[in-house]
């Protein structure tokens, strides 16, 4: 049987023209997506049953999904600061549910974008985000520029869907429609695929595009000869064309959220495309990583008012980055015990708040083995979310989208385990209260 | 001989299709090495598959050299992932984001060996 229009649980693209040929409920073949895409889909090896042990260096046992449930909810009732981190693989409905169990824990609630797009959520408080969707963007652009991101790497089918390849509607030339530019530290893949590739010295990007604004306001005369490794004249020219575009793009990625500046590089960034707004149309977006990472903040922003780092403990919404971002928790050895979900800490932290995390118990829910599992306590495999269960997400323009079951499987799905894990969670705290 | 280099880490396809298989060799082939330009790797004296260690004042990291010559001279690259994180700079300067791009780092010829998924975590425990 061949599925049509399946929508791909990987990357931010949340590309949804995939068809998956399945027989005897078995993925056979993925058409469509990129490698990435059709590696997911395909699947991997996986967690076969739930499983538990005290000690982090020693082997596991296997156990029931009861025992892991009423355990794990022992631990996050029984703390005072536990840390509930990941989400972004997960579809809303089960955020939802994460929510509410941190309301009920009273802990700090985190996710992917922590360590990702944390810092345009910060540029966007500052600055606002003039944007738009993808549609509009793979129809009326005919200035792309990608900075600080690589998606030929991060989000394979970017270009061909979206932004520099597709033809469309005031581009239907397709490529020949479009001015291509990349800023980075390096030549990466997508820079070899440009009209103009702009190194950019690590940690220089801000003022870059400090000199770019001033050169777009007609005070080009304030740029000194060479900015962040970019000599003036090709800062001039860059300018110019950027305000001769009728609909100007700028994607950015981790090459800025994640370098020297960090949020105040987002800041700058919608600086400049405010600045470029006095001459034509221009929009700027940040290329999200997990499918669903955009979700995450929509849910957690209607349920609590704000997007990620959100501290319950006070009983209400407190949310300050930097102080309630998971690796400030961890570096500050605060937290007293961790749940991941949907997502892998231990692989995407830096080495020393690993170390710290595995100091506490920690839950891992997850299908799949990884570096969290080898820190963990107690794991709960359940269902991969967009393949074996159907449900909401956010594409990284914020437009939702239907994810499809494509499989049967005999995992739980996270909500069904948050949900185990809430109603235990209220029995000990009713019975101790 | 050393190379004095600023550090960089970032998404590959490769890393991408083993995100959900990070127990394979698979994944140890598409997150551990490091990528530098072949001017640098001569300096080193390295041959692509030769070991180099990463250290920076966060840690320090043994992975196979990888050559890219997109890379301008003293920028090295590790794929985002366990080998990458052993180096990067934990301090989020109050924002939530802790350094994973743009650390100083010394990347000198290595005989020891590199290791594992398990093997790295098992240092943090
Ligand atoms: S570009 Fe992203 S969403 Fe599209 S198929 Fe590839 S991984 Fe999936």
């Amino acid at each position: 049987m061949i599925i049509k229009d399946v929508l791909c649980p990987f990357c931010g693209c949340l590309c949804d023209d995939l068809a998956v040929e399945v027989e005897n409920n078995k993925v056979v073949d993925v058409k469509h997506a990129c490698k990435i895409g059709a590696s997911k889909i395909m699947g991997h090896d996986r967690i076969k049953a739930p499983m538990m042990r005290d000690d982090k260096n020693g082997e596991f046992r296997e156990v029931s999904y009861d025992e892991a449930i009423n355990e794990s909810a022992k631990i996050l009732a029984n703390s005072k600061r536990p840390l509930l981190y990941g989400w972004a693989s997960g579809l809303c409905e089960m955020m939802a549910k994460g929510i509410l169990l941190n309301e009920e824990v009273g802990g700090i609630i985190d996710n992917t974008a922590s360590v990702c797009h944390g810092p345009s959520v910060l540029g966007v408080h500052e600055k606002g985000l003039p944007t738009g969707t993808l549609g509009q963007f793979a129809n009326r652009a005919d200035l792309v520029v990608f900075w600080g991101c690589n998606p030929v790497q991060a989000h394979p089918r970017h270009m061909s869907r979206y932004s520099v390849f597709n033809k469309g509607f005031f581009a239907s030339k397709g490529r020949r429609s479009r001015k291509v530019v990349v800023f980075d530290v390096r030549k990466t893949d997508t820079a070899e695929m440009a009209d103009e590739y702009v190194q950019v010295n690590p940690g220089e990007d801000y003022i870059v595009m400090s000199a770019l604004r001033a050169i777009i306001a007609d005070k080009a005369d304030v740029v000194p000869d060479s900015v962040g490794g970019v000599p003036k004249e090709k800062l001039v020219e860059l300018g110019e064309a950027m305000k001769g575009a009728k609909y100007g793009m700028v994607y950015f990625g981790m090459g800025l959220t994640q370098s020297r500046g960090k949020y105040k590089n987002i800041d700058n960034a919608v600086s400049l495309i405010t600045e470029l707004n006095a001459h034509g149309k221009h929009s700027i977006l940040p290329m999200r990583g997990h499918y669903n990472v955009t979700g995450f903040g929509q849910v957690c922003a209607w349920e609590t008012g704000f997007a990620n780092a959100v501290d319950m403990s006070r009983g209400i919404p407190y949310y300050n980055p930097g102080e309630t971002c998971s690796n400030d928790l961890l570096m500050r050895e605060e937290i007293d015990s961790a749940m991941i979900i949907a997502g892998d800490a231990g692989a995407h932290f830096p080495a020393q708040s690993i170390a710290r995390m595995s100091k506490v118990p920690v839950i891992q829910v997850d299908p799949f083995h990884n570096p969290t599992t080898e820190m963990a306590n107690i794991v709960i495999p359940t269902k991969v979310s967009g393949v074996e269960l159907e449900g909401t997400a956010y594409r990284m323009d914020s437009v939702s989208l239907r994810m499809r079951k494509l499989v049967d499987v005999d995992f739980p799905s996270d909500e069904e385990v948050l949900d185990k894990i809430i109603a235990k969670v209220r029995e000990i705290k009713g019975a101790s209260s | 001989m050393n190379l004095n280099a600023t550090f960089i880490s970032g998404r590959t396809v490769n890393q991408g299709c083993n995100l959900e298989n990070k127990t394979s060799q698979a994944y140890f082939d598409a997150a551990a090495y490091c990528e530098m330009n072949s001017k640098d790797a001569s300096s080193l004296g390295v041959e692509p598959g030769n070991n180099v260690k990463v250290t920076t004042d966060h840690g320090s990291v043994v992975v196979p050299m990888a050559i890219c010559d997109g890379n301008p001279d003293g920028l090295v690259f590790i794929p985002m992932g366990p080998w990458a994180n052993a180096v990067v700079d934990p301090d989020t300067k109050g924002c939530g984001m802790p350094g994973f791009k743009g650390i100083s780092a010394v990347v000198e010829p290595t005989d020891e060996k590199a290791p594992t998924m398990p093997e790295l975590m098992a240092r943090l425990k």
